[in-house]
């Protein structure tokens, strides 16, 4: 069904070919290869060249202007150095480990709500989805700076109640805070997937617990949750794979420097800063790779994890 | 589908409805449930009035700033830091004409630009998408699972880890200031995503059809041309109304590629804006978000359909 577990499928699906699987194979192959043609061209000249290309930096100290110059390990004892990275993480594993499971929840809530046969649920559904497709546009991201500032909306709405806010942005305390809202804002389309999840549940599921006396409760815990864990499992890794790499709501927001005192400077925002800004591509290279490492345990981690706990009906 | 749903409510709800409340001696009773079929539709009515009411309230807090935006832009800077509300007295259109000419180029440009970007972006990734799913979907080759599996691991590869040498290639190539390195990955398949969402959608399409049109006398090109082309409509329309929303959206990318304010997109150009006004005409900011946002709006609207198909089934954003 979807890209994650076709993945984990593939090495499942095999078995010797057959003689006229054999003779299907080698009439298509040209033609295959064919259609393939811009594709491999973007595999090799887009993707694996500039992924050696940059294994490679990652060993060199380069600024675009001299040739590369091979310094070992060189970045990656640097990385462990430096302060202003560590706390990047920080901040970037914040806003993975509360956000995403924040954002799950609540799109699973409102999908609950939404699940049973309520009058206007397109209506509801787009409502809920808006934001997910806005999320993530500089526009937005200039609403929400508007929004926290000192005297934004939250502060005016707060005003009206007798209480002055702080300024959310511009406090170190409040500044991620804000972004992780922003982020559980755009909950509709984690929502959406799991609305298409719960629509597949069977009903006589529930009818027969039902017949047995079971609670809400206990249908939420014992049908609906493990029925659902798939999908559960599938919105986990997508999210936490993409929440890895925001930029642009940090970047805007904290109008390019990750301030206020670093404290919304996520690990792409630095990587950026150094590549991109002080043209360290070595050291962005280094940091892009490691990235790319806590990216795959996190998955690895996921997967692992999930035989645990995701359950398959077949 | 949403018809039958509403149909089928009103039967569906008493029971699983009834049962929730848990608080009347109903709730727990189970062999009244048939004749008490008027205590338990009220309260199935009062559950899915409750369930309107949240959702109202929630989905009223999640459109707010949204809404809050559009009127901001219409009303005079000093007016903005002042009205939480959503009433307009008066309706002030300067902001937009400000905005729309704030800049070095009048924002048209930029949305120009934009066009420009967009529209060889989807291109590009209907024909190379298209092609790359009908060899996977459709022909048998040699490497072909270990070249599926490596696409399906390309949807999950961060983009940081190809982009310092990709910027580097681009540029030695005299690419930077350009739209090519925007565009150019699109025609090479690069949005692995609906290669695999093709992918899917060719593999529901009859094969009986391929092998009819073989016994014409059909080629591949033709097969694919006549046959799953023409019936994977929905699907090339998933993939050109999401490639129009983030291509539009994306900034990472042209903030890296573009720095010539002649070729700024507009989220280059709206962050430009921020720089150079700072905090003195959030009025004019904000029409001139509104307007970039406009796009996609009108696409959301009008694609929603597809839009909300295609996450259900694959998981895009």
């Amino acid at each position: 069904m979807s890209a994650i577990s076709e993945l984990s499928s593939i090495s499942r699906r095999k078995g010797p070919a057959t003689a006229e699987e054999k003779r299907a194979n080698r009439r298509d192959n040209k033609a295959a290869y064919i259609f393939l043609l811009p594709w491999l061209i973007g595999l090799v000249a887009i993707t694996i060249g500039p992924m050696i290309m940059s294994l490679y930096l990652s060993f060199t100290d380069y600024n675009l202007l001299q040739p590369p110059e091979w310094v070992g390990l060189d970045n990656f004892t640097r990385m462990l150095e430096d302060a202003r990275l560590h706390n990047s993480l920080r901040v970037t594993f914040t806003y993975v480990l509360v956000g995403v499971p924040l954002q799950l929840a609540v799109a699973l809530l409102i999908a609950l709500v939404l699940d049973k046969g309520l009058r206007g649920l397109p209506f509801y559904r787009s409502i809920f989805y808006l934001p997910s497709l806005l999320g993530g546009s500089v526009a937005v991201a200039i609403l929400w700076k508007q929004i926290f500032g000192t005297s934004g909306l939250v502060n005016q709405v707060l005003a009206m109640f007798g209480i002055t806010g702080p300024g959310w942005i511009s406090d170190p305390s409040t500044s991620l805070g804000s972004i992780i809202l922003l982020h559980v804002w755009t909950f509709g389309s984690p929502m959406i997937i799991f609305l298409a999840g719960l629509r597949q549940i069977p009903n006589m599921y529930y009818e027969a617990a039902e017949v047995d006396g079971a609670t809400t409760l206990q249908k939420f815990w014992r049908i609906t949750l493990p029925m659902l864990s798939p999908i559960i499992f599938f919105n986990l890794v997508l999210q936490i794979i993409g929440s890895f790499q925001s930029f642009t709501q940090a970047f805007i927001v904290s109008g390019g420097n990750g301030g206020p005192s670093d404290s919304t400077m996520f690990f792409t925002l630095y990587l950026y800063q150094k590549g991109f800004g002080q043209f360290d591509m070595g050291y962005a290279s280094a940091m892009a790779w490691f990235l790319l490492v806590i990216i795959g345990a996190f998955t690895a981690i996921n997967f692992i994890a999930s035989k645990y706990w995701v359950f398959y009906d077949d | 589908m949403t018809e039958l749903q509403t149909l089928q409510a009103p039967e569906k709800l008493p029971s699983s409805g009834g049962k929730t409340k848990g608080k009347g001696p109903q709730g727990g009773s189970r062999k009244r449930e048939s004749r008490g079929s008027l205590a338990f539709s009220r309260s199935a009515r009062i559950k899915a009035l409750a369930k309107h009411a949240v959702l109202i309230i929630t989905g009223g807090i999640m459109i707010y700033p949204l809404l809050w935006m559009v009127v901001s832009s219409l009303r005079p800077n000093e007016l903005i830091f002042r009205e939480p509300g959503l009433w307009l007295n008066s309706l002030e259109l300067g902001n937009y004409t400000d905005g729309w000419s704030a800049l070095t180029h009048p924002f048209g440009h930029y949305m120009l630009n934009s066009a420009v970007v967009v529209i060889g972006s989807i291109l590009g990734n209907l024909i190379s998408c298209s092609m790359a799913a009908y060899a996977f979907a459709r022909l048998q080759f040699s490497g072909k699972k270990l070249f599926f599996g490596v696409m399906l691991l390309t949807i999950m590869l961060p983009f940081h880890v190809i982009i310092v040498p990709q910027y580097i290639l681009f540029s030695q190539i005299g690419w930077v200031n350009t739209f090519w390195p925007l565009i150019v990955p699109k025609l090479l398949a690069t949005d692995a995503f609906f290669v695999f969402l093709m992918v899917q959608f060719i593999r529901g399409i009859p094969k009986e059809l391929d092998e009819a049109a073989r016994i014409d006398g059909a080629g591949h090109p033709r097969i694919f041309l006549r046959v799953i082309l023409p019936l994977m409509v929905p699907a090339l329309a998933t993939t050109t109304i999401f490639t129009f929303i983030w291509t539009w959206n994306d900034f990472f990318g042209a903030l890296i590629y573009l720095t010539d304010p002649e070729m700024f997109t507009v989220p280059v150009a709206l962050r430009a804006f921020v720089d150079s006004q700072s905090a003195t005409s959030w009025g004019s900011l904000f029409a001139m978000s509104i307007v970039s946002l406009l796009p996609v709006f009108l696409v959301f609207l009008f694609g929603q359909r597809f839009l909300i198909k295609g996450i259900a089934t694959t998981g895009i954003k």
